[in-house]
C-alpha cells in the first residue's frame, strides 16, 4: 500500500475518484478514442456540407455559379449580400419576419406562464382533457388552417399585419410553451410557493419575484423552442401576408426573374437566415442540454 | 403530481390562453366543420351534403396514395433518425469547448426556415451546380431528381435526416446528461461491457426523452410541407406529393371548399389518434415511475 488509508469520507470518495480515472484511462483505448472522434468529425462534415455550399455558392457571382463548378468562390463578391441590404423588398422580409417572431414569443409567454403554473400546482374541473385538448393544437396541421384562418383574419381586418401571423404561430407555440413550463414549474418543489404565501407574498408578488426567477432557465428553454417553431414556419406566415408584413421565406420565392432563378441572391439570403438561429442557440448553449428534454428528466 | 390541490380558481389562471387559443383553433376548426358538411357555390347558395364529402375523400385514390406515401416517409425517417440520433447522442463530448461547438453545430438544421432547406438542398443536389449532384454525376451514377422517383424519395429523405436527426440527438444528449456518475462507476466495478452500459443504464433513462422525441418526429413528419415542395415540387409525377401539399393544392388552387375541409377533418384525427395513443403511454411511463419510487 502506497497511498495512505483515508479517515474521512471525503477523502476515501477522492480517492476512489482517482482510481477511477486511472482505469478510465486504461480502459479506453485511444483508438476508441479516435473512432468516436472519426464519427462526430464524419456528422459533422455531412450537416456542414449543405451549408457551406450555400455560403460557397453566395459569395460567387451569378456567372461563376452557371459556369463551371468551383469548390471555392474564385473571385470573391459579396454583391448579393449589398443587393439584399440595399433593395427594401429584401430587408424589410427580414424585419417583418423578426417583429412578428418576437411578438408570437411575448404574446406566448405572456399567457403560457400562469396557465402552466395552473396545471402544475392545481387540480379543477376538466384539467386533464384540457391538456390534451391543448396537445391536439400542436399536432394540427397548418395546412388544415390555412382558408379559414385567412377568411378568419380577412373578416377581422388583420389581413398582411405582424399581429395576424404572430396569433396564427400561437395555435402551435402556445400549447408547446405551456407544455415545456409545465415540467419545469413542475421541478421547482411546492413547498417554496407555501412558504412565500405565510410570509405573507401576495400571488402576483410571489409570481414576479420568486417563481419567475426560479424557472429562468426553463423560460429561456422556452423562449428558444418558440423563437425556433416560429422562426421557420412558412406556410401560414406567407398566406396570412401580401406586401407590408411579408417574411423573408416567401420573399425568397419570387427570386425567379426572366433569366431564371437569381442563385446568388437566393444563397445570400439563405445565409442571412441562418445567422438569427445561431446567435439564439449560442445564447441558450448552456440550457440545451437540460432543456431539449423539456424539464422533464 | 398526486398532492396537488383542488382548486376551481385555478381556471382564471388558464382564462386567458385558453381565449387566445380557442381565438386561434376553435373559430377555424368550427369553419372547416361547416364546409366539410355543405357544398358552397357563392356567398348565399350553399346546400347541406351530410357525409357526401367524407365518402368522396376516403374514396379518391390520389389521397389514399399520398396517405400511404405519408406513412411510409414517416416511417423511413424514424427508422433512420431515431438509432442515428441515439448513436450521435452517445457521440457527443460532454465537457469544454468541443461540447459547446459541437452542440451549436448539430443544433443548427433545426433553426433554419423549412422553405430554406428546401432551397439549401435543391442547390446542393442540382446536377449542374450542386456539390452532391454534380459529384454522384461524376461517379458514373445517373442522379435526377426531376426524373427518377428513387432519387427524388432518397434525396427527400436524406434531407430529412439532416433536418431532424439533431432534434433526436440533443433529447438524448439531455438525457444522457441527467444520469449520474455513479450508475457509471457501479458498471466498471461489475465490468459490464459497452453494451451492458447501454442497454440497462443508457437506455432506460432514454425512454422518457425518447418517447417526447418520436412524438415530436412523427407529427412533424407527417406535417412536412416546404421541404418537399421547395425541393421537387412533389415530382416527378406525384412520387413525392405527400398529405399537405395534396390538402393545399385542393384548398387554396383548387377551391373545392368542401372535399378539402373534409380532407382536412380526417386528416386531423389520424394524427390526433396517434397523439393519444402517445399521450397514454406518456401518461403510463409515469405512472409506472411512480409506483416504482412509491415501491
Amino acid at each position: 500500500m502506497n497511498q495512505p488509508i483515508p479517515t474521512t469520507p471525503e477523502a476515501v470518495r477522492k480517492q476512489a475518484a482517482a482510481a477511477d480515472a486511472r482505469r478510465r484511462r486504461q480502459a479506453r483505448p485511444v483508438s476508441r478514442q479516435w473512432r468516436r472522434r472519426g464519427l462526430m468529425t464524419l456528422y459533422i462534415v455531412f450537416v456542414l456540407l449543405p451549408v457551406y455550399w450555400l455560403l460557397n455558392m453566395s459569395f460567387q457571382s451569378n456567372s461563376e455559379i452557371l459556369g463551371a463548378l468551383t469548390l471555392w468562390p474564385q473571385d470573391f463578391t459579396l454583391e448579393h449580400y449589398a443587393k439584399i441590404f440595399t433593395d427594401s423588398n429584401w430587408y424589410m422580409g427580414y424585419v417583418n419576419s423578426i417583429a412578428y417572431v418576437l411578438m408570437n414569443m411575448l404574446i406566448s409567454l405572456a399567457v403560457a406562464l400562469p396557465a402552466a403554473y395552473a396545471f402544475s400546482r392545481y387540480r379543477f374541473i376538466g384539467d386533464k382533457h384540457l391538456f390534451f385538448w391543448l396537445l391536439t393544437n400542436l399536432m394540427a396541421p397548418p395546412a388544415v388552417f390555412l382558408l379559414p384562418y385567412f377568411q378568419l383574419y380577412y373578416t377581422v381586418g388583420l389581413f398582411d399585419t405582424h399581429v395576424a401571423v404572430a396569433l396564427a404561430h400561437c395555435l402551435f407555440n402556445i400549447p408547446l410553451a405551456v407544455w415545456i413550463l409545465e415540467g419545469f414549474m413542475s421541478s421547482v418543489p411546492k413547498e417554496i410557493d407555501e412558504t412565500a404565501f405565510i410570509d405573507g407574498y401576495s400571488f402576483p408578488r410571489f409570481f414576479v419575484k420568486i417563481f419567475i426567477p426560479m424557472i429562468s432557465s426553463g423560460i429561456g428553454v422556452t423562449l428558444f423552442f418558440l423563437f425556433m417553431f416560429s422562426w421557420v414556419e412558412l406556410l401560414l406566415a406567407s398566406t396570412l401576408t401580401a406586401t407590408s408584413a411579408q417574411p423573408i421565406g416567401s420573399v425568397m420565392t419570387q427570386t425567379k426573374g426572366a433569366s431564371g432563378i437569381d442563385w446568388g441572391a437566393l444563397s445570400a439570403a439563405g445565409v442571412l437566415t441562418i445567422l438569427p438561429g445561431i446567435v439564439v442557440v449560442y445564447f441558450v448553449r448552456n440550457h440545451i442540454a437540460k432543456g431539449f428534454a423539456l424539464g422533464r428528466t | 403530481m398526486n398532492n396537488k390541490i383542488y382548486n376551481n380558481r385555478a381556471w382564471w389562471l388558464i382564462l386567458p390562453m385558453l381565449l387566445l387559443v380557442a381565438f386561434s383553433a376553435i373559430i377555424p376548426l368550427m369553419t372547416v366543420v361547416n364546409y366539410s358538411v355543405q357544398d358552397v357555390f357563392d356567398a348565399n347558395t350553399r346546400f347541406f351534403t351530410g357525409v357526401e364529402w367524407f365518402q368522396e375523400t376516403l374514396n379518391n385514390p390520389a389521397l389514399q396514395a399520398a396517405l400511404m406515401r405519408q406513412f411510409a416517409f414517416s416511417l423511413t425517417v424514424l427508422a433512420i433518425e431515431v438509432p442515428l440520433g441515439i448513436g450521435i447522442a452517445l457521440l457527443m463530448p460532454k465537457k469544454g469547448w468541443q461540447a459547446s461547438a459541437i452542440l451549436i453545430l448539430v443544433t443548427m438544421p433545426l433553426l433554419i426556415p423549412w422553405n430554406v432547406v428546401g432551397s439549401i438542398w435543391q442547390i446542393f443536389t442540382r446536377g449542374d451546380i450542386g456539390l452532391m449532384g454534380w459529384g454522384l454525376r461524376e461517379l458514373g451514377y445517373g442522379y435526377n431528381i426531376t426524373r427518377s422517383a428513387v432519387d427524388a424519395w432518397g434525396t427527400i429523405i436524406l434531407m430529412d435526416v439532416w433536418h431532424w436527426t439533431p432534434l433526436i440527438a440533443l433529447l438524448c444528449y439531455s438525457g444522457l446528461r441527467s444520469i449520474p456518475d455513479a450508475y457509471y462507476q457501479a458498471a466498471r466495478i461489475d465490468r459490464a461491457s459497452r453494451w451492458a452500459v447501454f442497454r440497462y443504464i443508457q437506455l432506460p433513462k432514454l425512454t422518457n426523452v425518447l418517447v417526447i422525441g418520436i412524438l415530436l418526429r412523427f407529427m412533424h413528419s407527417f406535417m412536412i410541407y416546404a421541404e418537399p415542395f421547395v425541393l421537387t415540387g412533389g415530382g416527378p409525377g406525384n412520387s413525392t406529393t405527400f398529405l399537405s401539399q395534396s390538402l393545399t393544392t385542393m384548398a387554396i388552387g383548387q377551391q373545392d371548399l368542401g372535399p378539402s375541409a373534409a380532407f382536412s377533418l380526417i386528416y386531423f384525427l389520424i394524427i390526433l389518434l396517434v397523439c393519444w395513443v402517445f399521450y397514454t403511454a406518456i401518461m403510463n411511463l409515469q405512472k409506472d415511475k411512480q409506483q416504482d419510487k412509491g415501491a
